[in-house]
């Protein structure tokens, strides 16, 4: 029970914090190359768990993205259900792959993330993104065995220390 | 992770009830994202969840907010010096400047009150700090930490002490958003300082740039010009400097010439903005640029542009005296 609550507490702080980390500024220079944080920590909790993510979680967190951002609203949500979608279509190959075919595997998510977001900025009339901001895919999969790491080792403690607690 | 899980997500299992609950979300953020897009429910429902959301921003602007005041704490003792001085210097400039405006303002209100006219020149300003967090994809729109609770209203203009930064498009009871003249969404009327040639600046997205489009091949016009809002449509007062003209291209139909323009404000930098409180708005279009006449260096020159043109403007004036 307890290591159930802890994961939770784990997912939704990381959550959080994916939703900070969109909010916050980097050097214009660099700017659009910021990884899509919130798609990441989705994409790990998809894979480490069946029943933690699901369509309508990754939804919900995507409008929350976008009441945040101030874009369109449903434009995340869409992304984000689209991405969780498939990543939970491919769980069980994904989960096993080595690292760097994982992290291909979220270059290709996010590049067709980047393509949605196109589309959908299109079809909203809004100007287009910067060239540079295509890289920002493949910033997302260079960080990602990081980022895998450090949520599996955030996710092993809690779960020995929970199995220790009850 | 536990094995026993594994059999509960075979590769092909729910398939055709995962792919239908999809296409549920997905045509539930259409149906938003149209809804949104014809009546701006978005900044409804963020002007009522406005209470949780400020917070979140100041959260998310923190630690720009500590790296600043870090650099400000390590930077080198010399460089402030440096800055100081420099600062001194631009104030000093500055308020000879206004002095000499002073004059020239009370004089102009007089005059305007004998014409029986509404006098535009008294500026109510609020002073407001950017909250530094980004809002969508790219850089064009900023969030100040003042909004409708301190009679913040849309429509607005946002100026630092160089230029226009652009005008709020939003307000949140204790925040707004201002869109950056550097935005594609964003026009701004304009007109030459030197000889009032109109123009409408355009953002183009790119935080150094603006451009001016469709100016006649024969205007007079070159690098280093500098625009100032014209006043023209009633929303940006005039005389405020926009940028300064940093190329002249021909436009894609060459009937044309464009001018690209260095954005005064500085869009990247500023900390704290000014806000101008709405003017009282001249009814019709103000009286017309001096464009026609005596030569440009004759003709009066615009407010923004008087203290620096009327020094080289003195100087041929002593020498005829002093030769006899």
């Amino acid at each position: 029970m307890n290591r159930v609550y802890a994961q939770g507490w784990a997912f939704w702080i990381g959550i959080a914090l994916a939703l900070l980390l969109m909010l916050m500024p980097l050097p214009a220079m660099i700017q659009p190359l910021k990884p899509y944080w919130p798609a990441l920590v989705l994409i790990y909790w998809s894979l480490e768990s069946t029943d933690r993510v699901s369509i309508g979680l990754a939804f919900c967190v995507g409008l929350a993205a976008d009441l945040l951002n101030g874009a369109l609203l449903g434009d995340q949500a869409l992304r984000l259900a689209v991405m969780v979608f498939i990543a939970l279509r491919f769980r069980s190959r994904l989960r096993f792959f080595p690292m760097w075919q994982q992290s291909l595997a979220v270059f290709l998510l996010l590049l067709n993330n980047h393509v949605l977001q196109t589309l959908i900025r299109a079809f909203a009339g809004d100007p287009a993104m910067p060239a540079l901001s295509w890289l920002a895919p493949a910033v997302g999969a260079a960080i990602w065995p990081f980022v895998f790491l450090m949520l599996d080792d955030v996710n092993t403690r809690l779960r020995g220390k929970g199995a220790r607690a009850s | 992770m536990a094995l026993p899980q594994k059999e509960s997500s075979p590769i092909f299992s729910d398939a055709t009830a995962g792919t239908l609950r999809l296409i549920a979300y997905l045509a539930l953020a259409a149906i938003l994202m149209v809804l949104d897009h014809r009546n701006g429910w978005l900044h409804r429902a963020r002007y009522f969840t406005a209470a949780a959301i400020v917070p979140i921003y100041k959260i998310a602007a923190a630690p720009a907010d500590w790296v600043h005041d870090a650099s400000t704490a390590f930077a080198q003792r010399s460089a402030l010096i440096d800055e100081n001085r420099q600062l001194r210097e631009t104030l000093m400039l500055a308020e000879a400047r206004l002095n000499r405006m002073g004059a020239v303002a009370h004089q102009n209100e007089r005059l305007k009150q004998l014409l029986d006219t509404q006098h535009l020149l008294g500026m109510h300003a609020q002073l407001a700090r950017l909250i530094d967090v980004q809002l969508g994809p790219t850089r064009d729109r900023v969030m100040l930490n003042v909004g409708a609770d301190e009679s913040v209203r849309v429509g607005q203009v946002v100026i630092d002490s160089h230029g226009v930064m652009g005008q709020i498009i939003e307000t949140l009871p204790h925040a707004s958003v201002a869109m950056l003249v550097v935005d594609p969404d964003h026009a701004i009327p304009v007109m030459l300082a030197r000889n009032g040639l109109r123009g409408i600046a355009h953002g183009t997205g790119d935080p150094d740039q603006l451009v001016v489009p469709n100016l006649p091949l024969s205007s007079d016009i070159k690098p280093g010009d500098q625009w100032v809002t014209s006043g023209l449509g009633g929303r940006f007062p005039a005389g405020f400097p926009v940028g300064t003209i940093t190329e002249l291209r021909h436009g894609s139909s060459g009937m044309f010439l464009e001018a690209l323009v260095k954005p005064a404000a500085e869009l990247q930098r500023s900390g704290e903005v000014l806000l101008l409180r709405d003017q009282p708005d001249p009814v019709g279009p103000p009286a017309p640029a001096p464009e026609v006449g005596p030569p440009s260096s004759l003709a009066p020159t615009t407010a923004a542009q008087k203290p620096v043109r009327a020094q080289p403007a003195a100087p041929p004036a002593t020498p005829p005296g002093d030769a006899p």
